[in-house]
């Protein structure tokens, strides 16, 4: 991969967690290697499950507001 | 035993090099502090600020996480202990950083510093130094370490299990209180920028359908692109901002988009409203994503901005109202400009953002320095710059536009004398000639802030790209960015505000707490707008302005919360049995104690009516009983609801301080028993070996 590549792809994954959504390749991985023949959700999925419980207040989740 | 770097240099070089940061700073800060009478050029706050900032990061961050807290550089984190490539994720460090800061990044740094800049630029630049290194910085990366400890806990659950029920309960009822203010002073904000103003009114507005489309493009269209759907929405933003002018000089349509501020404070309360019970997807995301890029872009283009055009500063080091005799909000610099300015130098919110999703996903311990503590002063340069923009202006701009119009009156004519015999010259044509620059058609009484910011940030950017016609773009942009991210919070804090309010009612009805219920949503969502709304609505009506009333409670309660953190961290630090060091938090906690009980104290019982409530309470009761009607007042009716409300906030301020009271008392009651207990006391998960602190 060429390093303009590269810096994309990082500033890519910095600007998607700003908004709450974490590596999806990261979570792939992750199913892979400790869940395996468990059942992954595809980018789609995953996006919108990310998405619903970033704005889901609850006990654990308490957004600032400042 | 520390296993993190040295805090000390090592090396001839690194000394030599620190020892050139330190001599370089002092005299920054030194031409700051002792130039009077003439202008001096922003570079040296800005030189400043970068030169004390290193210095905090590499020596006072390294001593607190290795010495204080005994960051354990081998000691595995709940990312990867509960690794679940979803919530918690071992993340690398740098993107890790850019989650935090835009998560603790709002309007607060923008704002705040721009009302204190009525003292001039010194106090508040001081403070905002001051307060981000030894109390701001240190609150957030020692609630992140903590929360790292416990599994990514919230600061609720932390408060609970350290310190007991009762506290966590006070805790919470002071996050309502902050939420429900907070939500007020920000719409206010958003009403004051756009009342009267056709062009921000239309750009603002069409945020609305832009997201609208966004959400159903990344939901249908093409699921989960979040860089398609910000595009399109930035590109439809600069497109109605551009047509915003149109709009503006079109009579037929101006009329359309020409709002009082009572109008607005509906619309925005209905749009609270409505915005809270949508789907996430439709509305709030993808606002949220605008927002969220649009803020971290314009920070960064406004610090390009006066790097390259290093501004001077027009206003003065001190003006003289730091007695407390200001236009633009009440108080004298002690304990007012350390409530005024809160976040950007110690703000209590990031508690909850620091034991929020930050914890879940750090790689290692010794990464919350640069992540707590480096975060948090990249925040209060944000404050900074906030302060060269509105010192940036000619003061009298300044006080024309942070003065009611119970204060400066409503003509420039008026504005210009009341204001030059404060001793800050300007003329009336000069007032009417700077809102023909903005694009606008006036610029009096445009309290709250952000008209300010924008009109500094506009004189920075345009002489940076576009020149002068620009201008009016770049005031437009400034407002759409502000405004765009309050509405944001408004949306997201009145959820905030409902789930704890259905939290709260579901003692009584335990019916009422289930969230997904439609009926309860609809019923806490009114609940929790008609809590704010009842402030704002107050607050655009009040006489002084309301910004002048409401911010100092803001502040209050925002400093509240962050004394709270720094309690429960010093609390933590005693059960950890680390006392020698308990002080790097206890001495913020005490000032932050101090400031708040005092500010809530003279804000309730001051003997002047123009600080105290109570005290204006009794100056308009006394008076509608005589039968008077004192001004602004129109009405006896007007009369009344300005005694109502200030019973009301002297309420809220005695509330305050009866949370700080009660919380040091807990806190005092703790320390005492983890003194005398012989062990660790503290309930941290996944310890190894030795219990922490021991050693």
């Amino acid at each position: 991969m060429s390093k303009i590549r590269i810096a994309f792809l990082w500033m890519q994954r910095t600007a998607r967690l700003m908004i709450g959504v974490p590596d999806y390749e990261t979570y792939v991985k992750h199913r892979e290697e400790f869940h395996p023949g468990e059942p992954i959700m595809s980018y789609e999925e995953f996006f919108f499950e990310r998405q619903s419980v970033r704005y889901t207040v609850s006990k654990e989740r308490m957004k600032g507001c400042c | 035993m520390n296993n993190g770097a040295a805090i000390v240099p090592t090396t001839i070089q690194g000394k030599l090099l620190w020892a050139v940061v330190a001599v370089v700073g002092a005299v920054s800060l030194g031409v700051i502090a002792l130039t009077r009478g003439e202008a001096i050029s922003a570079s040296w706050l800005v030189v400043a600020a970068v030169c004390i900032y290193l210095i905090a990061y590499r020596f006072y961050a390294r001593f607190i996480a290795y010495r204080a807290l005994g960051a354990d550089a081998a000691r595995q984190t709940p990312a990867y202990r509960r690794n679940d490539g979803l919530d918690y994720v071992p993340t690398n460090r740098y993107v890790l950083f850019g989650h935090h800061f835009a998560a603790i990044a709002g309007a607060g740094p923008l704002v705040g510093p721009v009302l204190a800049a009525q003292m001039g630029y010194l106090p508040g630049t001081l403070w905002l130094l001051a307060g981000v290194v030894f109390a701001g910085a240190v609150q957030d990366m020692t609630v992140l370490f903590l929360s790292t400890r416990r599994d990514g806990r919230s600061l609720g659950e932390i408060i609970r299990a350290e310190m007991g029920m009762a506290p966590g309960t006070i805790a919470g009822v002071g996050v309502l209180l902050i939420c429900v203010i907070i939500l007020a002073v920000l719409a206010l904000v958003v009403v004051n920028a756009l009342k009267g103003s056709p062009w921000g009114t239309f750009t603002v507005f069409c945020t609305i359908p832009i997201a609208l489309v966004m959400g159903v493009y990344g939901r249908f269209i093409r699921p989960g692109r979040v860089g398609e759907m910000s595009a399109i929405g930035a590109v439809l933003l600069i497109v109605a901002l551009l047509y915003g002018r149109t709009v503006a000089e079109t009579p037929q349509l101006a009329a359309l988009f020409t709002f009082s501020g009572p109008t607005l404070a509906l619309i925005i309360i209905a749009y609270g409203y409505v915005a809270s019970v949508l789907p996430v997807w439709l509305l709030l995301a993808p606002r949220d994503y605008l927002s969220t890029f649009m803020k971290i872009g314009t920070v960064a283009l406004l610090a390009i901005g006066i790097l390259i055009v290093r501004p001077q500063l027009q206003m003065p080091a001190m003006t003289q109202f730091t007695d407390g005799t200001g236009p633009v909000w009440a108080g004298s610099l002690f304990p007012f400009l350390f409530i005024t300015i809160a976040c950007g130098a110690v703000s209590g919110w990031h508690s909850l953002i620091s034991s929020g999703t930050t914890p879940k996903m750090l790689e290692n311990e010794t990464q919350v320095p640069f992540i707590g503590y480096g975060a948090m002063l990249m925040e209060s340069f944000v404050g900074v710059m906030a302060m060269i923009a509105a010192c940036a202006i000619h003061p009298g701009a300044y006080f024309a536009m942070n003065s009611a119009a119970g204060v400066i009156g409503t003509t420039a004519g008026q504005a210009a004398e009341t204001i030059s015999s404060w001793g800050f010259m300007v003329t009336p044509d000069s007032l009417a000639q700077m809102a023909q620059d903005v694009g606008e058609k006036t610029i009096l009484s445009r309290t709250g802030g952000a008209p300010t910011l924008a009109v500094g940030m506009a004189q920075i950017l345009a002489q940076f790209i576009g020149g002068k016609s620009m201008m009016a773009i770049w005031y437009h942009f400034a407002i759409l960015f502000e405004a765009l991210f309050i509405l944001t919070t408004v949306d997201a804090g009145t959820r905030v505000c409902r789930f704890m309010i259905q939290d709260l009612v579901g003692n009584a009805i335990p019916a009422f707490r289930e969230t997904k219920s439609w009926a309860n949503n609809l019923v806490g969502s009114a609940i929790s707008c008609a809590f704010w709304g009842y402030f704002l609505y107050a607050g655009i009506i009040d006489p002084f302005g309301g910004i002048w009333t409401l911010w100092p409670l803001f502040g209050t309660a925002n400093q509240m919360l962050a004394a709270i953190a720094l309690m429960l961290c010093t609390v933590v630090l005693f059960k950890m049995k680390r006392q020698q060091y308990a002080w790097v938090t206890l001495a913020p906690a005490t000032w932050l104690v101090v400031c708040t009980v005092t500010a809530g104290f003279e804000k309730a019982f001051s003997s002047s009516p123009g600080l105290g409530f109570f005290a204006h309470a009794a100056k308009f009761g006394s008076a509608a009983a005589a039968g008077e009607v004192l001004a602004p007042a129109k009405t006896l009716g007007d009369m009344a609801r300005i005694v109502f409300n200030d019973n009301l906030d002297a309420l809220l301020a005695v509330i305050f301080i009866v949370v700080v009271l009660s919380t040091l008392a807990y806190a005092v009651v703790n320390i005492r028993k983890a003194l005398a207990a012989p062990i660790s006391t503290t309930q941290e998960i996944g310890v190894v070996a030795l219990a922490g602190g021991t050693r």
